[in-house]
């Protein structure tokens, strides 16, 4: 007779819920440059939606501004809906997809 | 002309003061939005009245207009069904909300004065925002930038280009409300950072 073998438990690391960078959930929100937000205006949005620091607002804003794009939350796929369309509320130029890593 | 928001004293709110012709720019620039985003329809229109009743759902493809196009993106680049279910479920609700937003500042500037024809020179209007309704200001002024961007071509770099036009191109009065209107929302964000 075949053993049905238990599920192995997996460690499974926490990530860091407000870590951008994190890994361990599978979907990003895209923020893609454009000629027409401010610079203030797109800090200032990064800040009061996703409760970022001005500091870290700044970063991905430059971000934007000069990559042309950045990743501005991870999480998963109904909460990025969530956050592009937020975005979109304020007028900036959001995409989603799923994370490369 | 207007010097933009400040922080009114201690509290959170901010105050401006527009010309009475400045109000009156502001509120016929939000009519325009309001109209836009009322006039094409957000759902796919049925030839058969029944069926338009019946049919409760959003659009699923992209908005022909540009201005539409640029408020409303398509959310999933290389997935065209989910960003037609995106759409489906969000255009109507972001067109409500940004149309609301409009509405209120519309409201806001007659509330604080400005009649609904303009005729007298000389008139000066405050307006005091608290911090719900300086949100709603600021996506208004968004979206009315994007709007006048989308329609002039605005492109990354091009300030140039709107410098060198001759002054009687009717381009270049559109271009200076845009510029005003980033002017505003620039002072209005500086406010609320206080």
């Amino acid at each position: 007779m075949k053993r049905v073998s238990a599920p192995m438990p997996v460690e499974i690391e926490q990530p860091e819920s407000d870590e951008v960078t994190s890994v361990a959930r599978p979907w990003v929100t895209i923020v893609w440059n454009d000629p027409v937000n401010l610079m203030s205006y797109v800090t200032y949005v990064f800040q009061t939606y996703f409760g970022y620091p001005r500091k870290k607002a700044e970063k991905l804003m430059l971000e934007v501004h000069e990559d042309g794009k950045s990743v501005v939350s991870t999480g998963s796929r109904e909460e990025m809906e969530r956050d592009v369309q937020a975005m979109h509320e304020y007028g900036l130029w959001a995409t989603m997809e799923k994370a490369t890593e | 002309m207007s010097e933009g928001f400040v922080r009114h004293g201690g509290s959170q709110d901010v105050v401006a003061t527009f010309s009475g012709f400045e109000a009156d720019l502001l509120r016929s620039l939000a009519s325009q939005l309001v109209e836009l985003l009322r006039n094409e329809a957000a759902a796919p229109r049925a030839s058969d009245p029944l069926e338009a009743m019946l049919d409760f759902s959003g659009p699923t493809t992209e908005p022909e207009d540009p201005v539409l196009a640029r408020l409303f993106p398509t959310a999933y680049q290389h997935d065209e069904e989910a960003a037609g279910e995106f759409r489906r479920f969000t255009e109507g609700t972001l067109r409500d909300g940004k149309a609301r937003n409009a509405v209120l500042m519309i409201d806001m500037l007659e509330e604080a004065g400005l009649p609904p024809e303009l005729e007298e020179d000389g008139l000066w209007i405050d307006v005091e925002l608290d911090p719900g309704q300086a949100n709603a200001w600021l996506r208004s002024f968004t979206d009315i930038r994007l709007a006048l961007a989308t329609r002039l071509g605005i492109e990354e770099g091009d300030e140039d280009y709107w410098e060198s036009l001759p002054e009687e191109d009717p381009r270049v009065h559109v271009h200076d409300i845009y510029e005003w209107v980033g002017y505003l929302q620039e002072t209005l964000v500086r406010a609320l950072w206080v």
